[in-house]
């Protein structure tokens, strides 16, 4: 046995004066930037870092308020666009929190020849998924960037929920004893957006997996459960989701690995391309940490739920190896499910 | 090193005068260079590293090696160890 | 016949594991050459199944590992020039040179762009006649094939703005350099299936008589990467030394003609220096002279630049099976995934890497 609890990193940061492209791809480079430079920066104003989603209370009430930028390239992809992804995002990271969404706000950055026809169907899209998601667009803002200096559409949503007394959904309570939980198959956003990317373009019937989850949520809690942790696994997958809780929490995740629901044609688009379908980003899927003798009660609502049909139970949150993920493998022996480092890349080998 | 995959040809074209095919993995879909495995028919399996046919995969012989799994386990069962 | 699930089957891999152990009966230190097979051999788990005793030696078979320093610095000062689009795999992004990776340098301005197969480079020297293309030829003999069509490609129609910075590698001289080293351990080999898939088996032979050692010619998936370490022990433990194909249905014994006749008109054999193990005589190919003008490093004269490596890191002891990679002071301290000093550390199927991530549970 080695010993792992001496280990640490010299430099938090990389030694590079510059943004890489791993900064953004929500691994362990991102999460140190935020720690390290942004909420440092803030001082005595900055709130704590550790949640997509802030809980405060104003007025009385307890809102949760969230904010999120979306640059995916390209713009439309099988089963959605960046649209859906900026209502349908800002819907989920407020329902993580057990948020009953309420309002949105959407910011537009714009580079200039982007065809304003691109521009309806983003703006279309972004109406549908809010009016599917019962929230309202209610302000925002658009700027114009410079030929070359954007991606066509850069969009931010802020969004605000209320959250009802009682209710405490923290990734600090994800407890020894408690059922981890998946909301349905894995990985499909991911391979859709690679499938068209540049230089990469495959053929494949994977599409987005992108919707709004806080109809499931609300499904979860009015079964009187318990819910300790909810966590949208987006970029950086299910790794990614799973080791933020377990460091958050000090506890140990033991996933089985039979029961990971990989769908085959993203088992066969990482296959090809090098990936861990662990790693590939959702955006229609949650993880729920729930007390285990809930969780019966607790899938069979998330199974009788549009947006939670492949619900199931793939592992249990243990005392052992705090901070975390480990899968126990078809053969019987174990693997570490590692935090993704910086942007997922194909490999040759 | 060396991640390749086996893949299934759809159709073969020729492009620039190079064999090309469209080899499906699985559902997923990628063009691929024949220019090592020029003669590959539809239907047949190949060997794909960084979209190129490397080898032809032999249907006969992966059999005969899973039959042989099979048979050494049956052999363990019945006799508790392997010759 | 898929070829993939039959392969992975766990009644028939826990059949192989007994097997594996009925026919062990004291230790033995295995290299696997292939990076593929480390990663297989730990994304399954198969390194705690085997026999206490049996010991898998993570070999030197990643070529991103083993891209030697130089040729990174080279890489990055032709991808900082104005007017180069320069391709890559995605997996050398992140290999460190000197001072920084193709990431860094990207984030400085430089078009690096990551590209799934060569001839995709290729299209895009062709879509782009004003700039320079270059791609990062790096690899093993399965590789080279890949690379060797696309310049083959670019000289027949005359796409002149393509290049090749070219670091090819080569198994069976890496294998004998093992076995030169005064302090090997490896007593067998598990051989790289896909390099044989391109060039057969006959080279191994020799190798196996020369150095008494078992080759098995190996798969990738669960149940070929034990029957190829079963194969290994059952000659061993019978006092035999081999070279055995366990991955028929891949790899005629003759590899594939095609392919090597191009290999000998692109490529010719070169010195060639590894990644934290040093030079190996004859272990690479350069591009022949009907190809020169083809050659990154003469079109944009970075043939001078060299390199020194890190003194802490100690891979190329980790790449022969020497030391383990926690023995390393630096692993895991001034040495990770995200720092890399050396070649075992660099990508994710180096030793050294593998180690890291995959560490091992208590239990």
């Amino acid at each position: 046995m080695i010993d792992f609890e001496g280990w640490s990193c010299p430099a938090p940061l990389r030694d590079t004066p510059h943004v890489v492209a791993g900064h953004g791809g929500g691994g362990a480079m991102s999460a140190e930037l935020v720690r390290h430079l942004i909420v440092p920066g803030y001082g005595d104003a900055g709130g704590t870092a550790d949640r997509d989603c802030a809980v405060v209370e104003a007025g009385g009430a307890r809102l949760a308020f969230t904010t999120d930028a979306y640059v995916v390239q390209p713009m439309f992809f099988p089963g959605g666009s960046i649209g859906d992804l900026a209502v349908n995002g800002t819907v989920n990271d407020l329902a993580m929190a057990g948020a009953t969404p309420l309002y949105l706000s959407a910011a537009f950055i714009l580079e200039e020849g982007t065809p304003l026809a691109d521009l309806g169907r983003i703006t279309a899209a972004m109406g549908a998924a809010a009016t599917a998601a019962g929230v309202r667009l209610v302000t925002g803002d658009t700027k114009v960037v410079g030929h070359g200096n954007g991606d066509g559409v850069y969009l931010t949503t802020s969004g605000v929920g209320v959250v009802a007394d009682g209710v405490e959904i923290e990734p600090r309570r994800a407890t020894v004893g408690d059922a981890v939980l998946v909301s349905g198959d894995l990985g499909r956003h991911g391979v859709a957006v690679l499938s068209c990317r540049e230089g990469l373009e495959f053929g494949t019937t994977v599409a987005s997996d992108t919707a709004p989850l806080h109809g499931l949520v609300a499904a979860m809690l009015a079964t009187g459960a318990d819910l300790h942790v909810l966590r949208d696994p987006t970029r950086g997958g299910l790794a990614a989701a799973l080791n933020e809780i377990a460091a958050t929490a000090r506890v140990g995740v033991e996933l089985t690995e039979r029961d990971l629901p990989v769908p085959d044609g993203v088992a066969d688009a990482c296959h090809l391309l090098g990936l861990d379908p662990l790693q590939v980003a959702n955006e229609g899927r949650l993880v729920a940490f729930v007390d285990a003798d809930q969780a019966d009660d607790v899938l069979a609502a998330m199974r009788a739920h549009p947006y939670g049909t492949g619900a199931r139970r793939i592992g249990t949150c243990v005392a052992d190896h705090p901070g975390m993920v480990v899968a126990r493998t078809a053969l019987g022996g174990t693997r570490v499910i590692s935090m993704p480092i910086g942007e997922q890349l194909p490999r040759i080998c | 090193m060396c991640l390749a995959v086996p893949g299934r040809v759809v159709r073969v074209s020729v492009v620039d005068g190079t064999p090309m095919a469209e080899v499906d993995f699985g559902g997923v879909r990628k063009d691929v260079c024949l220019q090592y495995v020029p003669d590959a028919a539809p239907g047949e399996y190949l060997i794909v590293h960084v979209g190129f046919a490397i080898q032809r995969l032999d249907e006969e012989s992966a059999r005969r090696t899973l039959d042989e799994f099979t048979r050494l386990g049956l052999l363990e069962e019945e006799f508790g160890e392997v010759p | 016949m898929k070829y993939l699930d039959e392969f992975s089957d766990p009644d028939l891999a826990r059949s192989l594991l007994r097997q594996i152990h009925a026919a062990t009966t004291r230790p033995w230190a295995l290299m696997e050459v292939c990076g593929g097979q480390t990663h297989s051999i730990i994304r399954h788990g198969i390194d705690q199944l085997l026999p206490d005793g049996v010991e898998m030696i993570h070999g030197p078979g990643c070529p991103v590992c083993v891209t030697p320093l130089s040729v990174i610095d080279k890489a990055l000062a032709i991808a900082a020039r104005p007017g180069v689009i320069f391709c890559s795999f995605g997996d050398m992004l992140r290999v460190p040179g000197s001072g920084r990776d193709l990431f860094e340098v990207r984030s400085a301005g430089a078009d690096v762009r990551v590209v799934y197969s060569p001839l995709d480079a290729l299209g895009i020297a062709r879509d782009n006649p004003d700039r320079e293309v270059v791609f990062f030829g790096i690899g093993f003999e399965t590789t080279a094939p890949a690379n060797a069509l696309t310049v083959h490609q670019a000289r027949r129609l005359g796409i002149r703005n393509f290049s090749l910075l070219v670091s090819h590698v080569l198994v069976p001289p890496a294998i004998s350099a093992i076995m030169e080293s005064p302090r090997c351990r490896v007593q067998g080999f598990l051989a790289a299936g896909h390099v044989c898939s391109v060039m057969g088996t006959s080279e191994y032979p020799s190798l196996s008589q020369k150095y008494g050692v078992p080759i098995v010619v190996t798969g990738f998936e669960p149940l070929d990467v034990l029957e190829g370490i079963r194969q290994a022990i059952v000659q061993l433990e019978q006092g035999r030394h081999e070279t055995r194909n366990a991955y028929p249905r891949a790899v005629p014994e003759t590899g594939n003609p095609v392919a090597r006749q191009m290999l000998a008109d692109v490529f010719e054999v070169t010195d060639r220096a590894w990644r934290g193990i040093g030079t190996i005589p004859g272990s690479g190919w350069r591009l022949t002279d009907r190809y020169r003008d083809f050659d990154a490093e003469h079109r944009f004269d970075v043939t001078g630049v060299h390199a020194a490596e890190s003194a802490l890191c100690r891979s190329g002891e980790v790449l022969q099976g020497l030391i383990k990679p926690h023995e390393c002071a630096a692993f895991g301290r001034v040495c990770t995934p995200r720092q890399p000093l050396g070649a075992t550390m660099v990508s994710s199927e180096g030793a050294c890497a593998a180690y890291y991530t995959y560490r091992r549970v208590a239990g």
